[in-house]
């Protein structure tokens, strides 16, 4: 039994990303002026410093773009070994999002793979977990 | 008025271990006294304190000592004073001490790096952070998917060169291999490294975060490291060899582990060699930030000693960064041999082999150019170093 995830502290910037699980969204800052993504969440763009930004619900799929197999127990109980990946989010140009792959073996895991959303609820935090496609 | 030049005019280093009972700052005292002494010079000669990353009071282990009470302890008369994280790197804090003397404001500035990671987990009430219910800041995007170190996060970038360039494990382990190997001349370090490191048994040790495992990690140490840093026109003051700081570089694009395709040593890198007639090819040893040993394989790509993918080659077998090789690194054992000094180890012994005082270690000729850098991830600041 893997002890809880750390958890985020919910504010005004970070919410959105945090919570938008509850509705089945990932949510991206995006530009309503340029167009571009933000992340991690800003007030503002990051790009063009426009303050007409809003979450903007992306489709939650994208391809491994590097992962590392983790067999450090960090924490007491931790179970491991476990994959962290960087996934190169689809229609978001140059946003990353650092993850696990969940609901496969580690060695199942490897650069390219097509993966999608899948959220783990925490008391209220939605966290963005990623599964191979099928 | 101001001088042209900055200068490294004397370096000093404690004790180095794990859980020594000397309090930190009395370790700060103790670097702080040698490196005077080396430069010929005496505290109220001392006009500036900088640190990196000051005093971090919710963490003391990090970094148990301020530059106020180094002031308090040491009696110094201060015209400027800094310690801060929001810097490129731990080598900043001597890249602005030497901003400092170029502009006239101090004549002779103590730089120190203090760490008191081993014995600070003895007495985690004083030392150690309070447990948090949250995480917030730059963690929330990793700690909640329990990449909870830098060896995680170093590891997908080494991750990649694998992928793409094929660096293999043989490779990566030259450099605690190295290290080690150096590690067993610096006297300085027996507490760290009591026995050689062979590939066999790093080839055998436990992953942490692939493709990193135990040897690549550094250990926590109790250790301070001080450098002083002197204008131009004050070198009649002491009596050393100076070492010119020739060019320094520092680089933030994205204050973020997962949001660039490169740790920031490439384009700290790049920078250095235009802010200097001084070229790769004129460098006789390297000091390379290694608290991962991914890390160095990034500031020789990023520096243009091999081209990008190709670090794993250029230190396969070992020979080209061995003590009598092409290119030295790392030559007191770096954090991997000698332990977590955090950065300004590096600096330590670049100017140690500079001068020629590196004793059994000493590598070979007259070495006149050193390379030392700090950093990792987004954070990277490198100092060229010239016996000119």
């Amino acid at each position: 039994m893997n002890p809880p995830r750390p958890r985020p502290k919910l504010d005004q910037e970070n919410t959105a990303f945090w919570t938008g699980g509850a509705q089945g969204h990932l949510n991206i800052v995006k530009c309503g002026d340029c167009g571009q993504y933000t992340h991690p969440p800003r007030l503002i763009c990051r790009h063009c410093q426009s303050e007409n930004i809003a979450p903007d619900a992306v489709t939650g799929t994208g391809v491994i773009d590097t992962f590392t197999v983790n067999h450090q127990p960090w924490a007491k109980g931790l179970e491991v070994p476990y994959v962290i990946a960087r996934v190169a989010l689809d229609s978001v140009p140059g946003v990353y999002l650092t993850t696990n792959i969940v609901n496969c073996p580690v060695d199942a895991v490897a650069f390219g793979d097509a993966v999608k959303v899948v959220f783990e609820e925490q008391d209220g935090v939605f966290y963005p977990l990623f599964e191979k496609v099928a | 008025m101001a001088s042209k030049e900055a200068y490294i005019t004397g370096v000093g280093q404690s004790e180095v271990g794990v859980r020594l009972p000397r309090h930190p700052l009395l370790l700060t005292v103790d670097a702080a006294k040698e490196a005077i002494a080396e430069a010929g010079l005496t505290f109220d000669q001392i006009d500036g304190v900088f640190s990196f990353p000051g005093k971090s009071h919710g963490y003391l282990a990090f970094s148990p000592v301020g530059t106020d009470e180094i002031i308090e302890a040491l009696g110094i008369k201060s015209k400027w004073q800094m310690g801060g994280l929001e810097q490129p790197a731990q080598l900043s804090a001597i890249g602005m001490a030497a901003w400092a003397v170029k502009e006239g404001i101090c004549r002779h500035v103590l730089c120190f790096r203090t760490v008191y990671e081993a014995g600070g987990m003895a007495d985690p009430a004083q030392y150690m952070p309070a447990r948090s219910e949250t995480v917030s800041g730059a963690s929330q995007w990793t700690s909640p998917f329990w990449a909870t170190s830098a060896a995680c996060w170093t590891a997908q970038y080494a991750a990649r060169h694998v992928h793409k360039y094929g660096l293999t494990r043989e490779q990566l382990g030259q450099i605690a291999v190295n290290g080690s190997k150096n590690a067993m001349l610096n006297p300085r370090a027996r507490a760290i490294t009591k026995e050689e490191l062979t590939l066999d048994k790093y080839m055998d040790a436990r992953m942490i975060s692939t493709p990193l495992c135990l040897y690549d990690c550094d250990r926590f140490s109790d250790a301070s490291t001080v450098v002083i840093v002197s204008a131009g026109d004050a070198l009649d003051e002491i009596k050393c060899e100076p070492v010119r700081i020739a060019a320094m570089s520092g680089s933030v694009d994205r204050y973020s582990w997962d949001q660039v395709e490169r740790p920031a040593a490439y384009d700290a890198g790049r920078d250095l060699w235009a802010r200097t007639d001084y070229t790769p090819a004129d460098v006789d040893t390297v000091q390379f930030y290694d608290g991962f040993a991914f890390l160095p394989i990034t500031w020789l790509e990023g520096l243009g000693f091999c081209e990008i993918g190709e670090g794993g080659q250029f230190i396969e077998g070992g020979t080209r960064i061995a003590r009598d090789g092409q290119l030295p690194l790392n030559t007191a054992g770096g954090q991997l041999g000698a332990g977590r000094l955090h950065g300004f180890g590096f600096a330590h012994e670049a100017v140690t082999q500079l001068r020629g005082r590196a004793g059994e270690r000493q590598i070979p000729g007259d070495p006149r150019v050193a390379v030392a850098t700090s950093g990792g991830g987004p954070l990277a600041a490198a100092l060229l170093l010239t016996k000119d």
